[in-house]
């Protein structure tokens, strides 16, 4: 499958995530997050952009558990907590955020 | 669910073989599913916990900064064979993560103790 | 003869068996190989006990995958691709010993 942005054809999996790290933006955040019938808000925005720093850092997307854990330790308890989070991110934080922030499926979700 | 008590006996180097990077993969998963998980790194294994992997050159994932993560998963028991770091000129220092060093007969008792082995 | 060897010398005999058969001519680590050169290894040991029979090189790229780049024994040099390619040329033939 491939999504065509600005003149370009990006790749995506059979689920719909990128193939290519690389490839991401925010531009191509947009329309994966259409995709999702995800409006961005900033409050998406904060969560997107702290699971692509927590790959760059460890160089995997995290579990729902542990990803709802290191939100609360960096944005406060109010946002490290699933119904929070869930309310962002209807299918669910790790899946549908991980998606729309260009980052592989998280090791352990099924 | 019950709680088991899950053990990953990490016996190869990384990148040579895939064990290395199958075997964390499978750590994140059961630590996921709030198991209790312990690493032990023997023989060659020692060898996956090496600072200052560069993969660029071998056009592969490095996939030493995903040890650095084991402990958001609350996966914080790391044992080592003190013989296996000497045997390969290593010491507790040459490693990326705090492991606890033992000796291979201690790590040949916590074994004993577990639910489930997992050799890789 | 170019011999080489992508084993790590701790966990399989392949460089046991280079070192048991081959007279002279060239070492070439390579993958889990290039272990065999780091200082204060057994690996370093047994090439040490070749004692100069052989001219020792490793790939830099496995090297440095590996975090072993800044501890190589002495008397190996570190080769890139490029390097691998030279030495193939160079030597009338070579064997790689899995």
């Amino acid at each position: 499958m491939a999504i065509e942005i600005n003149g370009k054809s990006v790749e995506t999996d059979e689920e719909g995530y990128l193939v290519n790290l690389a490839d991401w933006d925010e531009d191509i955040a947009g329309v994966l997050a259409q995709q999702e019938n995800v409006a961005l808000t900033d409050q998406h925005w904060e969560v997107i952009n702290f699971l692509r720093d927590y790959y760059n850092e460890f160089q995997i997307a995290p579990a729902v558990r542990v990803l709802t854990k290191a939100i609360g330790k960096k944005l406060g308890p109010e946002k490290g907590n699933s119904q929070y989070l869930y309310e962002l991110f209807p299918y669910g934080p790790a899946k549908q955020a991980c998606k729309i922030a260009g980052l592989p499926k998280p090791t352990g979700c099924v | 669910m019950t709680i088991k008590k899950f053990m990953f006996v990490n016996r190869k180097a990384p990148y040579g073989t895939v064990y290395a990077l199958e075997s964390l993969e499978v750590v994140l998963i059961a630590a996921a599913f709030e198991q209790d998980v312990s690493l032990a790194f023997m023989d060659d294994g020692v060898y996956q916990l090496k600072k200052g992997h560069q993969t660029k050159g071998i056009e592969m994932k490095g996939f030493e900064k995903t040890y650095g993560a084991l402990e958001d998963y609350d996966v914080t028991k790391l044992y080592v064979d003190s013989d296996s770091l000497a045997a390969r000129g290593l010491t507790a220092d040459d490693l990326c993560v705090p492991v606890e060093v033992m000796s291979r007969a201690e790590l040949g008792k916590m074994m004993e103790d577990q639910d489930v082995v997992l050799s890789f | 003869m170019l011999h080489i060897v992508n084993k790590s010398p701790l966990d399989r005999p392949s460089l046991d068996a280079v070192l048991q058969t081959a007279e002279a001519g060239a070492i070439l680590l390579i993958e889990d190989g290039v272990y065999a050169a780091t200082k204060g290894s057994a690996g370093e040991a047994k090439l040490k006990s070749a004692g100069g029979k052989f001219k020792l090189y490793a790939l830099a790229p496995d090297l440095e995958a590996r975090g072993v780049a800044d501890r190589v024994m002495d008397g190996v040099t570190a080769v890139d691709y490029a390097g691998f390619v030279d030495l193939v040329a160079e030597h009338k033939a070579s064997q790689s010993w899995l």
